[in-house]
């Protein structure tokens, strides 16, 4: 049997948002609060691209005037910190917030008010570094602003404040999300899904949360003590009264590492997924797999003094740390055989995202391998600040994060619109974007080991450096038109694509057991799981349970290990108020830059907001002083 | 495996009924008492890194407290953590009402504990009158208010907490959901109490063992 209509028209009664706008800022529908979240990411991205462009631009010819110093520094520190802080964790996280639960077959998240209250702070500290930027307050001292060039002295104005607030921002908000998408993958599986049934994706995105949670304190907190130190006159970072900007440094990485591994790990997910997929077998090794995650996750926090070799810590401690470094290549390694294994042994079809992530492996290795070679503190200090570590995080980041996102997203795409993306297109998409990538960044290697320092606004002629940043140009122009035919036909397959059904890919996780483009209920019924692969038990039917109400918000909780069923809990109806207490805490951000007393003014209108959304609806008490009289 | 594409969704199979399960659910089989673990889990980071910082600036001075300031007094400080410790008294009474479902005891002592901060506030206060160091003196002062400043905003807001929680209690019928979030709040005042002992230790003892 199928879901009767009778039982859809009542689901969605109960779960449909309300019509125009007030629909839209109340909406606690974790598909539509992510999709924003991603077409923001997405957008964002383009900017920082065109600001790559134009920085390219700029060091094609030796001695161009096209950017002067001050404007190359702004250009790269907003890219750096766009591309770090509002593009790479966020869309992340966004994904997350699209396909757990989905994939959990389950209607929403634990806490959908918290994921409304993560995107509109989220978009606060988007509007803080563009806003500021197009008044002419744009940060100006890369993606991490160390003292003391940071602190009061050297740095007036409000360039550096925007920066530490912009992050306030966007950890706040990335906390929130993964504090809900722990909760939800912990807490709401299916029945069946125990720990050892829960797919790869779902193992990255919960450890990509508990790294959040662990480091983004860090950033949290140093960036506040540079704001108090800039505002209040503390003096963390100030040596004449007993500060140490190396405590800066250390803080910063200690969340700044572990940043790398919170964008990689969720793409290793992405990867995992799509892999299974298009191999046609469960991935091999999955317990490898998992095991690799957790050893990447707990590595990652040993590691931040590798970005520090330069800063003349004791030798013991640089030798400690290029054994961390070297070690993580392990479980990376281990994870890109599992991959090779399940695809070597696999009935292997090449459709777009799978390309995607054939791209990714041969981009990712090349970025591992410059990896271990700048793990070693006595090869690093000849390669730090210089192009060669320009290509290597590069090489990593886009090689290893953005290219499994973008096979995410075509693989995805027509789970979340019910249409296909064009295959040629695609193709032409990622021949332009890998090859331009390749291109533009592979020569930044032997720039860097030419002795091209990186964060350099022009160069002599004589230095040779001309023709290779030519060719990187060359790379980044073709790298970004293949990102405009990527984006064309996206938008052009929202309209016109072909109709996907349910499950275009014969996908192995319960996202491709609900309709295309997924209702705003996902399930009419909580699916029951008896593998790792459930949509690949019985190619006919899908065993599921009844009893989760469909006339009021409901879902299932479930045992954190054993997924068993516990009880059934109410969930959040939309409200205005997630969007009200960000608006309350963004003013209450933005105005302590300029005044500490804005914390103490701001607790009140939080306080308030918080309230009105965490207020339950029950009815007056009938017992004790303060019960209704008639 | 071949191709799905354009199939329409698989048939369903029935093969059980969840509406017997319970509507609510206390302690760890409650969702909102991970997404409390969570935040106490952020908070406890921050607390962590702070009093690292605070360890690490203590290393690189040869002087601590640095620049000839006194240590901070012992009085109101002691006098504010026997209060913070003997409070849990009243906050695990709470607790076990809250658990045992006890309508009149969960509201009242939910009360007991909207008052018991207020004079916690009072002996924080004079805490901060006999620091013997500004946070604008030195990188210690800095570090000793930042790691007073974080743990008065963790007992303003557990504090504004406690008492819309209380005013709610009062005015409309308290439910499981009600008794489940007086439990979360009152393990949430256990963590504030925690976190603030080694603050302790660090602010008042570090300077003297130094």
């Amino acid at each position: 049997m199928t879901p009767d209509p009778a039982r859809m028209d009542a689901l969605d009664a109960t779960w449909k948002d309300k019509p125009g706008l007030w629909g839209f800022l109340t909406t606690v529908d974790h598909k539509r609060i992510a999709a924003r979240y991603i077409v923001t990411a997405l957008l964002l991205m383009f900017l920082a691209g065109v600001l790559a462009l134009d920085m390219r631009w700029q060091l094609s010819v030796a001695e161009n005037t096209r950017m002067g110093p001050q404007l190359y520094n702004e250009s790269f520190s907003l890219h750096g910190s766009t591309m770090l802080f509002l593009v790479s964790v966020p869309v992340m996280e966004a994904m997350a917030l699209w396909l757990v639960p989905l994939m959990l077959g389950t209607r929403n998240m634990a806490f959908p008010r918290l994921s409304a209250f993560s995107y509109w702070l989220y978009l606060g500290g988007v509007l803080t570094l563009w806003i500021a930027h197009a008044l002419d307050i744009t940060p100006d001292l890369g993606w991490f602003e160390y003292p003391p060039l940071s602190g009061p002295s050297y740095s007036p104005g409000h360039r550096a404040d925007i920066w530490a607030q912009m992050i306030t921002f966007t950890e706040v908000a990335a906390l929130a999300a993964s504090v809900n998408v722990a909760a939800t993958i912990l807490k709401m599986r299916p029945p069946g899904m125990t720990l050892a049934r829960m797919p790869v994706f779902l193992w990255a995105m919960l450890i990509a949360s508990l790294m959040t949670i662990l480091s983004m304190p860090a950033i949290m907190l140093v960036t506040s003590m540079l704001i108090s130190d800039r505002l209040v006159s503390t003096h963390f970072f100030a040596p004449a009264a007993g500060g140490d900007v190396l405590l800066f440094q250390h803080l910063f990485w200690f969340f700044g590492h572990p940043e790398v591994y919170i964008i990689f790990i969720p793409a290793t997910g992405f990867v995992s997924s799509i892999v299974e997929t298009f191999s046609r077998r469960p991935l091999f090794g999955h317990n490898v797999l998992v095991l690799a995650i957790l050893a990447i996750a707990a590595l990652a926090f040993g590691l931040w003094v590798h970005h520090m070799f330069a800063v003349g810590l004791p030798r013991l401690g640089n030798d400690f740390y290029t054994g961390a470094s070297m070690a993580i290549a392990l479980p990376a390694g281990l994870q890109i055989f599992c991959w090779i294994a399940s695809i070597w042994s696999g009935r292997v079809v090449l459709h777009t995202p799978m390309l995607w992530i054939i791209g990714f492996l041969a981009t990712f290795v090349i970025g591992g391998l410059s990896g271990v070679m700048t793990a070693s503190a006595s090869l690093d200090l000849q390669l730090t600040d210089t192009y060669f570590v320009v290509a290597h995080f590069h090489y990593v980041l886009v090689g290893g994060a953005m290219f499994p996102l973008f096979g995410a997203f075509c693989y995805w795409y027509p789970k979340a619109t019910g249409r296909l993306m064009s295959e040629r297109w695609g193709r032409v998409a990622f021949a332009l974007i890998v090859g331009g990538f390749n291109l533009g960044f592979f020569p930044m290697h032997v720039l860097g080991l030419m002795g091209m320092p990186r964060r350099v606004y022009t160069y002599p002629a004589e230095m040779g450096w001309e023709w290779l940043n030519q060719v990187a140009t060359a790379g980044s122009v073709i790298a970004v038109l293949g990102g405009l035919v990527f984006v064309g036909n996206a938008l052009a397959s929202y309209w016109r694509g072909a109709p996907s059904g349910p499950d275009p890919w014969g996908g192995s996780t319960l996202e491709w057991a609900c309709p295309s483009p997924p209702p705003a209920w996902n399930f009419a019924y909580t699916p029951r799981v008896s593998s790792l692969t459930p949509m690949w038990e019985d190619a006919s039917r899908i065993a599921v349970f009844d009893g989760i109400a469909v006339d009021r918000r409901e879902v299932l909780v479930t045992s954190v290990t054993d997924a068993v069923p516990v009880y059934r809990q109410k969930s959040a109806s939309p409200s205005i108020w997630p969007l009200v207490a960000a608006a309350a805490v963004s003013a209450m951000f933005i105005a302590s830059i300029f005044t500490p007393w804005a914390i103490a003014a701001g607790l009140l209108p939080i306080g308030a907001a918080l309230t009105g959304w965490f207020w339950p609806t029950r009815a007056r008490a009938t017992s004790g002083p303060l019960r209704a009289r008639s | 495996m071949t191709s799905t594409l354009g199939k329409p969704p698989r048939e369903i199979e029935i093969v059980g009924n969840l509406s017997n399960l319970p509507a609510s659910a206390r302690g760890p089989r409650n969702l909102v008492w991970w997404g409390n673990i969570g935040f106490m889990l952020i908070e406890g980071t921050g607390f962590a890194l702070a009093a690292a910082a605070y360890l690490y600036l203590m290393t690189q001075s040869s002087e601590w407290p640095a620049g000839g300031a006194q240590p901070p007094g012992l009085f109101w400080s002691g006098l504010f953590t026997a209060g913070m410790l003997l409070s849990q008294l009243p906050n695990l009474w709470v607790l076990r009402c809250a658990r045992n479902k006890n309508v009149a005891g969960t509201r009242i002592g939910t009360l007991a504990m909207s008052v018991i901060p207020l004079l916690l506030m009072a002996a924080r206060a004079m805490e901060f009158r006999h620091l013997g160091v500004a946070w604008y003196d030195s990188a210690y002062g800095s570090a000793v208010w930042l790691l007073l400043v974080l743990h008065t905003t963790h007992l303003i807001t557990e504090w504004g907490e406690t008492v819309v929680i209380g005013t709610w209690l009062l005015t409309h019928e308290v439910g499981d959901d009600q008794f489940a979030d007086v439990e979360d709040n009152s393990n949430y005042w256990t963590f504030v109490v925690l976190c603030w002992l080694p603050v302790y230790a660090l602010v008042y003892w570090a300077p003297r063992a130094a």
